[in-house]
């Protein structure tokens, strides 16, 4: 029994992790008695099981996921949403809140356009349908104001932090409102121009260098300068 | 015309551009030059310079030749009009054809696209200079793009031609050794697995130039996987290095 890999050391696809009894977890793979990364990240050991924590990838979406997406298309019965995943999300009328009505289903695009920005929820996806959304849930619906920020997904949980850390430290520091999606799409809304461009600026750092050690510090430097 | 006959081998064994017999060109890699595609290489393989980009997993256009239980691998191989000498019409030609099936077939077997099924995965590669072995360059430049776009992978595919050049088997063949060689034998392979995901042969090998000409292939794309892996983790250490030095000097003043 030996793990080859050490703790957060990057590997690429193809690299042996472990051989013996061990578990391929996320972004890995068993051959035989072996487990190789199948995804360049840093390689981690979770009781007896070995993932790859990748440093890139597109969003797969996940039932309950809270997601920022925009509408792309309007169908016989929803709308067809960007989520940024391979897959287009369709959120149908039936997720909406139910004081709409009968008549609003005469056209769709008095509810929402095309364009128009939705913080939504999946509620289903599986490997033989593309990914249904809701908007039946507090906090969803339609955005109406903020700026939008595009971060790679495989980034989000850095952004997070353990148990929020990471972005609490932003949104106090900046004092914005920022509301994270799964997806990689962020909203960001403050009081003052400087620090939305400030929580952008920390966004986008945390995106570079989230493979990095110290990076809560330097964050908070950075920030501390751009707000004097 | 007469045409000054160039002698391909000297007499101390040396070829055309002073290589030895097993000697590769020199390879330079470089990990994520295009920020707008999902992931990208560049690679100079002796005078050979190519792009690869990737986009994917999405949607697939048009939609009914997406599978139901994996991804679709399209790959165009495409040869800039300024990358020989003689200008090459933009149009795809029969070759550019044939050699966008074959490095698809050759990536193919690499690609975990059973993870991604009704999508398709898009590998572009662009010959933007020339010189011989360009299929080869090209497929481990796309399978660095590949690993790039965070596309789950078994490995990655290295590839590298042998020519016969002057009645003798040569690693790694230029353009003029394949023009005016005897044979050329291009080979891509998947060290960890063991497997040759491509080979094709031109011209004519006896079954011990063959062996010979295979074996040493085979080691030469073992070495460009070392070089292919190397270049994909530069990118994300040099990031580390330079963040991680920012933090430590202000540490040692306080």
């Amino acid at each position: 029994m030996a793990v080859f890999a050490e703790k957060k050391q990057l590997v690429a696809p193809g690299e042996l992790l472990a051989e013996g009894s061990y578990f391929p977890g996320e972004n890995t793979y068993r051959e035989g008695n072996k487990i190789f990364a199948s995804r360049i990240g840093l390689a981690e050991l979770v009781a007896n099981k070995l993932i790859v924590v990748p440093l890139k990838g597109c969003y797969i979406p996940r039932v309950d996921d809270f997601v920022i997406g925009r509408v792309v298309d309007i169908a016989m019965s929803g709308w067809i949403v960007d989520i940024s995943a391979p897959y287009p999300a369709l959120l149908p009328l039936s997720e909406t809140p139910a004081s709409r009505g009968m008549a609003a289903r005469k056209d769709l695009t008095k509810i929402f356009n095309v364009g128009d920005l939705l913080m939504a929820e999946v509620i289903a996806f599986d490997r033989t349908r593309d990914p249904l959304l809701t908007i039946r849930g507090r906090g969803l619906g339609r955005v109406s104001s903020g700026r939008v920020v595009h971060i790679s997904p495989a980034k989000i949980p850095r952004l997070i932090g353990r148990k929020g850390s990471m972005i609490s430290m932003l949104k106090k520091m900046t004092s914005c409102e920022i509301i994270v999606g799964q997806n990689g799409t962020v909203l960001v809304s403050g009081r003052q121009p400087k620090n939305e461009q400030t929580a952008m600026a920390a966004m986008f750092m945390i995106e570079r260098e989230a493979h990095t050690r110290g990076l809560t510090d330097r964050v908070s430097e950075m920030m501390n300068r751009e707000l004097r | 015309m007469n045409e000054l006959e160039v002698k391909l081998i000297d007499d101390n064994g040396i070829r055309v551009d002073g290589r030895k017999l097993d000697e590769l060109r020199p390879i330079k890699m470089e990990v994520g030059v295009l920020d707008k595609a999902d992931g990208s290489a560049y690679i100079e393989h002796g005078k050979n310079r190519i792009m690869a980009a990737v986009y994917g997993p999405r949607e697939a256009h048009p939609k009914h030749i997406a599978l139901a239980d994996r991804a679709v691998i399209k790959c165009r191989y495409h040869m800039a009009p300024f990358s020989v000498e003689e200008r090459k019409s933009p149009a795809p030609s029969r070759r550019e054809l044939e050699l966008s099936k074959v490095i698809r077939e050759s990536l193919e077997s690499s690609v975990m696209s059973e993870l991604y099924p009704r999508t398709s995965i898009d590998i572009f590669i662009e010959v933007l200079q020339s010189d011989g072995g360009s299929r080869c360059a090209g497929i481990t430049s796309a399978s660095l793009a590949l690993a790039d776009a965070g596309i789950p992978l078994r490995e990655i595919v290295a590839a590298c031609a042998v020519g016969k050049v002057a009645g003798k088997v040569a690693l790694d063949p230029s353009d003029i050794e394949d023009k005016q060689g005897d044979a050329d034998l291009p080979v891509a392979f998947m060290p960890k697995s063991n497997s040759i995901t491509l080979l094709q042969m031109d011209g004519s090998l006896t079954e011990e130039e063959f062996n010979q000409a295979l074996t040493m292939a085979i080691d030469a794309c073992k070495r460009i996987n070392q070089l292919q892996i190397e270049a994909l983790k530069r990118k994300y250490v040099s990031v580390k290095e330079q963040a991680e030095e920012r933090h430590e000097p202000k540490e040692a003043t306080a």
